[in-house]
């Protein structure tokens, strides 16, 4: 086992709302290696994002509250730290790029000045020194003509281009964590795999570790080693990336890859209807006693309503939270 | 920007043409007869029928409106029928006692409610804000002229720190006429600084939530520069528009506060003006006082064009 970066540890997020408390995530804990890529996947609202901006320090509280759990990161408890030490880990240790480039970015304020903030804030450049040192990581992200790009604003470039910028700006510092949420949702395919490239290609130059939150199954294949599944605030699958894909273990796992669409499915002569895992996610005001999967669950029975299962060990590497692990014969075609 | 800053000239200049026909044709279909006031009851029609020609009265109405635009631009405008001194004159010694009166109103009012307004903003719904708001609340429902009043009772009568009313003018006492200023100003100010710090409030509440909001803090920047910097040269841009909107207001609001203090102002000349029948000096305070509300929009705009880079290419 490679040496930890972050490690998260019974991580419990409280949201106190008029319609009731929200529990966001719930006793999560996930550990990032040095130099890994965990992709951590889930539909809207499981608590994906609220994990990393736990992590950043950046829940709104109120209404949010961290109720329990440590956030290790290079041995540090970071919801120890007082405000401004937490502030000077950000941005500089840890970084964080955004779904949407075009509102992520400051539309008043020069593209170079937002690459070059974080250089003067926390490496303490003069302002040149910043700017120049910002054009150089623009021009590392493909930004073409980085210099004359300086000087323009957010409204001027693509979502391609901004999300470059977005890159640029979370690089400057050398991290050693990068927290990717949802980076390419918002682009275009074709531009897609490009950012992901270069998010690739820069993590191997630096040697960090990524963090990457996506629905997509498409871009964890991609990037990630170690994949996370959450569901309405907890984990309930642990693997690496093969094993996600070749053997998902949990119902919610296996309805998801099922609900990925299939290109050719109209070469074989039939279009077959895309999979769907039937009814919604349960709110997270709601408390529910049994597994928090079980009203869509095609599998449920008795002990599902009953009690809530533990993420437990499949095999080396993979654990499930789920009552098939131990009682096989309720599930078919199962491991 | 040149394209922008052209545009805006030419709305400008459109504008004050516009408000000049406005302005000259309300007093003209006005009733009441120029000559007959200056005359008196007793005017034989024979005097009158000569000075409504000398007055060019007895011309049409473009040719009326023509003669006194040149008049404007040529730089003799009309003469004041009351004082016998040209209008022109009479409005720049007053405009001594306006123009200060507006812009330390102005200053009270930003000076007032940004920081205010911020304040409220970063502290929602705690009990700060819900106090400024309180105090916000009354100042908008509360008139100029009787804050103007209250003033006076408190801080002139009661304690005797300001005298109650007039004016020194600036080459007796510039401090004196200065400290004639401030009661009459602060009361302008304060109900100006009533909208603007709602508006900054919730315009900065609007910003904050947003996502280069939180980039700014994932950054890892000091709070200070991402409210200051990155939030609110974002959240100024509608605070600056009712700014300038205010300037109409605030205009109107002097003629009041001028006449509760006693001081020789445009507001208080136009008054006087319009209870003497003194018709060219309304006609030329009225313009002159719209063009200023159109010159400061004009500034406004030029702000908009500092704050917000989207603005430079439209």
């Amino acid at each position: 086992m490679s040496e930890k970066l972050l490690e998260i540890d019974n991580l419990s997020v409280c949201f106190h709302l008029p319609e009731g408390v929200a529990r966001a995530v719930d006793r999560l804990s996930l550990n990032i290696a040095k130099g890994e890529t965990l992709g951590l996947v889930g539909e809207s609202g499981c608590g994906k994002s609220v994990t990393s901006m736990s992590i950043m320090g950046l829940i709104a509280s109120p209404p949010g509250r961290i109720e329990s759990g440590r956030i290790l990161f290079q041995g540090k408890n970071l919801l120890e730290l007082n405000r401004e030490n937490l502030r000077r880990i950000r941005g500089k240790e840890i970084s964080m790029i955004f779904q949407e480039p075009m509102t992520s970015l400051n539309p008043v304020i020069s593209i170079g000045r937002q690459v070059a903030e974080p250089l003067m804030i926390h490496k303490g450049l003069s302002k040149s020194e910043a700017f120049d040192e910002a054009t150089g990581w623009l021009e590392h992200v493909k930004i073409p003509a980085a210099g004359k790009q300086l000087k323009d604003y957010p409204y001027q470039l693509s979502g391609g281009m901004l999300q470059r910028v977005m890159i640029a700006m979370a690089m400057v510092c050398r991290p050693k964590l990068l927290i990717a949420d949802e980076p390419t949702t918002a682009l275009d395919v074709t531009i897609q795999a490009q950012i992901l490239a270069l998010m690739s290609g820069l993590k191997e130059e630096l040697g960090m570790s990524l963090l990457l939150i996506t629905h997509d199954f498409g871009v964890i294949a991609q990037m990630a080693t170690q994949v996370l599944v959450m569901y309405a605030g907890q984990i309930v699958e642990e693997a690496s990336v093969t094993r996600i894909f070749d053997r998902p273990f949990h119902p919610y796992t296996q309805g998801l890859l099922k609900s990925i669409p299939q290109a050719g499915g109209r070469a074989k002569g039939r279009v077959k209807r895309l999979r769907e895992i039937a009814g919604t996610v349960p709110a997270l005001t709601e408390v529910i006693v049994g597994c928090k999967f079980a009203d869509r669950c095609p599998y449920t029975f008795d002990l599902c309503r009953q009690q809530q299962p533990t993420l437990d060990r499949i095999q080396n590497g993979h654990r499930a939270r789920c009552w098939l692990h131990e009682h096989p014969e309720r599930g078919r075609g199962n491991v | 920007m040149t394209r922008y800053l052209v545009r805006k000239l030419i709305t400008l200049i459109v504008l004050l043409f516009l408000v000049s026909i406005t302005v000259f044709s309300v007093l003209f279909v006005l009733p009441g007869d120029p000559a007959e006031i200056i005359l008196g009851m007793n005017a034989t029609p024979e005097t009158l029928a000569n000075l409504r020609a000398e007055l060019g009265l007895d011309r049409s109405f473009i040719v009326q409106y023509a003669n006194w635009i040149g008049s404007l631009l040529t730089g003799r405008g009309s003469m004041s029928i009351n004082y016998d001194v040209p209008v022109y004159d009479l409005i720049l010694s007053r405009l001594a006692v306006t123009g200060p009166l507006a812009i330390f109103a102005i200053c009270f009012a930003v000076v007032i409610s940004l920081p205010l307004g911020i304040y409220a903003a970063r502290h929602q719904n705690q009990p700060g804000d819900v106090i400024v708001m309180f105090f916000t609340q009354l100042g908008l429902a509360t008139p100029e002229f009787w804050l103007g009043i209250l003033l006076i009772l408190l801080f002139a009568v009661k304690w005797g720190l300001f005298s109650a009313g007039g004016f020194p003018g600036w080459s007796v006492s510039f401090w004196g006429s200065a400290k004639a200023l401030l009661l009459p100003s602060f009361a302008l100010g304060v109900i100006r600084a009533s909208i603007l710090t709602r508006l900054t409030r919730s315009s900065m509440l609007e910003v904050l939530r947003e996502d280069y909001v939180r980039t700014a803090w994932a950054k890892g920047l000091r709070e200070r520069t991402v409210v200051y910097v990155h939030a609110l040269k974002n959240a100024l841009i509608p605070v600056v528009t009712i700014l300038g909107l205010q300037m109409g207001q605030l205009m109107a609001g002097a003629i009041i506060i001028e006449n509760v203090y006693y001081l020789p102002g445009l507001g208080r000349l136009v008054f006087q003006a319009i209870g003497q029948r003194d018709l060219p000096v309304v006609r030329e305070i009225v313009l002159f006082m719209a063009a200023a509300v159109i010159f400061v929009n004009f500034i406004v705009d030029l702000t908009y064009a500092v704050l917000d880079p989207r603005v430079r290419l439209t």
